[in-house]
């Protein structure tokens, strides 16, 4: 059961990783990032039930947070570059 | 007075939920001065106001957010059928809806709640209301919508 | 606490098969949403894709892995990341929106998916 949830996250991740390669532009790129970041949460929470180790919650916990705070923060990076380009 | 009790209380719980440990004293003891140390540095930044300790909506926002539940996955099910359709009929449009919460917290909630349904984004808030991206037709539906957004405006009505 | 650890014990079987049934349905949801990211026609509509695997796919996974919690703090924790997702992927979602739309980038409109043109 986990091995298969686990096999179409992978999948998934993949895809999403061919979204951040083809672009176009910046933004698609960082929703496929951000999308690929809530998959490895749920990556990273199953590979913890497969290995029969349910500790790694406690990193996918971690992960959640950080994937959210790291996209907000690329948008904050990017719009003030653009700010200081129109200046 | 009332906010800086929930908001201990919450810190209190999230702690314990998370680490497990109830007889460690001195664990407990950090995690007690942890709190502390939070709920001192939110008084000194002057933020524990109804926009982040959000007890205006309560209670009565647990029964939306049971009813949220159901409307996010109907939403769920139209977009997973257009995305692998074969030929997917997608209707994109932008339109503004109405803004029922009075509140900013009650906005947020809205605003949120359009794009946790798959199928509408938020993408600004305007002085008439909010402006949606829209993924087809069926889902451009600017009646359901400010229905959802007046069910945030009746959470309101309790609380403060 | 005890009555409630055998309770779990005992139901088991039905648990299996719900966290199946539960995890096979948030798999295809996870799965068709990243196919939505490659296949839609432009960025806002693939945005929409994107908010399938956030809310659908990670919720079922996650209460699919809920029910094989072997401890309680398992299940708090998987509860608290289902929470968080549920709270943070749509601030993510709005503020990519948001911050496209403040740059002036167009959508596709209608059913021909064609760019507005200026002045209609």
């Amino acid at each position: 059961m986990f091995a298969a949830a686990t096999a179409a996250i992978i999948a998934a991740m993949v895809l999403a990783l061919v979204r951040a390669f083809a672009g176009p532009s910046l933004y698609d790129r960082i929703l496929a990032g951000n999308s690929f970041g809530t998959k490895t949460v749920l990556l990273i929470g199953l590979m913890g039930f497969l290995t029969g180790r349910p500790d790694f919650l406690d990193i996918a916990l971690l992960y959640a947070l950080i994937n959210f705070a790291s996209t907000i923060a690329i948008l904050r990076f990017f719009s003030y570059r653009r700010s200081r380009e129109e200046a | 007075m009332g906010r800086f009790i929930i908001l201990v209380l919450a810190l209190a719980g999230l702690w314990l939920l998370l680490s497990g440990y109830f007889d460690n004293a001195l664990l407990l003891m950090l995690g007690a001065a942890s709190i502390a140390v939070t709920v001192w540095l939110a008084a000194r930044a002057r933020v524990m106001d109804g926009d982040s300790v959000p007890t205006g909506l309560m209670p009565r926002i647990f029964a939306y957010w049971w009813w949220l539940t159901g409307e996010i996955g109907k939403a769920n099910i139209i977009v997973i059928r257009q995305a692998l359709a074969v030929e997917p009929k997608l209707s994109p449009k932008m339109f503004t809806v109405p803004l029922p919460p009075k509140t900013t917290v009650g906005q947020a909630t809205f605003a949120n709640s359009i794009t946790l349904t798959p199928g509408t984004v938020s993408v600004d808030l305007r002085e008439d209301g909010i402006l949606v991206h829209g993924l087809t037709e069926g889902l451009c539906d600017v009646a359901a919508i400010t229905d959802m957004g007046e069910r945030v405006a009746r959470c309101e009505g309790s609380g403060q | 606490m005890e009555a409630v650890g055998q309770f779990w014990a005992d139901i088991e079987i039905l648990r299996n098969i719900l966290s199946w049934g539960f995890i096979l349905a948030g798999g295809i949801a996870v799965v068709s949403g990243a196919i939505g990211i490659v296949r839609f026609p432009d960025f806002y509509t693939r945005l929409h894709a994107a908010g399938v695997t956030d809310t659908g796919g990670a919720e079922l996974i996650l209460i699919g892995m809920l029910l094989q919690a072997p401890t309680w703090i398992v299940a708090v924790k998987i509860f608290f990341i289902g929470a968080f997702l549920f709270f943070t992927s749509p601030v993510a979602t709005h503020a990519i929106a948001h911050a496209a739309w403040m740059v002036g980038f167009k959508p596709l409109e209608g059913p021909e998916l064609r760019y507005k043109e200026d002045g209609e």
